[in-house]
């Protein structure tokens, strides 16, 4: 039985020129947080950014860049609209705020859906936030997208380090690109894992220090990127993707 | 396909669409048999749909796809991303979310058979 949509996704995302996954491995790190600013913080440099959102049973993405009312347009697929100047989609938009409980087979189905149906423009980047765990998405992420980075997120927490570790080597163990590790919410009382990251091989990118003014820039983007936390993470981007 | 085999003859192909993506299937017959004519193909679609069903993980009823009962737009959710049925619809016997598509999700090609050949 052949699958038609699998064919049409390389030519869905011919037009853009990096495509940058935000993973974790485990949740509550601010991976959402950080693709979606990264989206925001690019676009303001003058880029065309996307963001895709895969987090198909918990999406964040839509509280934090505040979209409402807005859809993407029906023609020949379906045309992402732009939010804040980023090109953006999510199961939010079909879905509303229901819990959409999925299993594997399920969840295959609705990222390969997406991919097929969504019509990108010359995008300069795309950034993909990831579901916690090393399952389903991120097999799909590997098997269908080819020429995948990855920009890995976790807290200064052992228990972060660890799944960051299992992370790594699935990754190296199929050769994907690495951006980089960004450690994010550093406290006070927290020790930056800086040497323990770079003892695993990664490139570690910065830290960036907790920061309170993000819970009131959550769904309000020019707020956002006026925190402190959008501009650690915007020179931390500069140079990990070598921004000029 | 037909120009690539060489195979200048009628070619049947046998299209099946599951019922959750709601296509008319009238209007895609349509589209594909301009497209074929674009291509110089001689292709002659047959578009068969595939009633939806779905069991439940929990107590293993079986029921089937009423669009009729679902709001205009939960339908066009659906329509784009069958998926999001898990979203807006329970098992009607246990009121479980858990439950599989067992039939009528997607569109595929179910058979390219070669009519006469010249």
């Amino acid at each position: 039985m052949l699958d038609p949509r699998i064919s049409v996704i390389g030519e869905r995302l011919g037009r853009i020129s990096k495509i940058i996954a935000v993973s974790s491995g485990k949740g509550g790190v601010g991976k959402s947080l950080i693709a979606a600013t990264t989206a925001l913080i690019l676009s303001k440099k003058g880029l065309q950014a996307g963001l895709l959102d895969l987090d198909f049973t918990n999406p964040s993405s839509n509280m934090i860049l505040g979209v409402s009312n807005v859809y993407p347009i029906e023609e020949k697929g379906m045309i992402p609209p732009k939010i804040h100047g980023v090109e953006y989609l999510s199961i939010t938009f079909f879905a509303g705020d229901e819990a959409i409980p999925l299993r594997g087979e399920d969840v295959t189905n609705v990222f390969i859906e997406m991919l097929a149906l969504t019509k990108w423009s010359d995008l300069n980047y795309l950034i993909v936030d990831t579901p916690p765990g090393l399952g389903d998405v991120l097999l799909d992420l590997l098997k269908l997208i080819r020429r995948l980075m990855f920009l890995v997120v976790m807290t200064p927490s052992r228990l972060s380090l660890g799944t960051v570790r299992k992370l790594l080597a699935l990754l190296w163990g199929v050769k994907a690109p690495v951006i980089g590790v960004i450690e994010n919410m550093l406290t006070e009382a927290s020790a930056s894992l800086r040497d323990e990251v770079e003892r695993l091989g990664a490139r570690f990118l910065g830290s960036i220090p907790f920061d309170p003014e993000v819970e009131r820039g959550l769904g309000n983007p020019k707020k956002l990127l006026e925190t402190k936390f959008a501009k650690r993470l915007s020179s931390i981007l500069d140079q990990a993707l070598e921004i000029t | 396909m037909t120009t690539e085999r060489g195979v200048r003859g009628l070619i049947d192909v046998t299209i099946r669409i599951g019922e959750l993506q709601q296509i008319d299937l009238e209007t895609f017959k349509f589209a594909l048999e301009q497209l074929s004519r674009q291509y110089s193909m001689h292709i002659k679609f047959e578009l068969k749909e595939e009633r939806a069903e779905f069991r439940c993980g929990v107590c293993g009823e079986v029921w089937s796809f009423e669009r009729e009962n679902l709001d205009p737009e939960i339908r066009e959710a659906i329509h784009v991303i069958p998926e999001v049925a898990h979203a807006f619809m329970r098992c009607p016997r246990c009121g479980s979310p858990d439950f599989e598509v067992i039939k009528g999700r997607g569109v595929w090609i179910e058979s390219i058979g070669e009519g006469i050949k010249c």
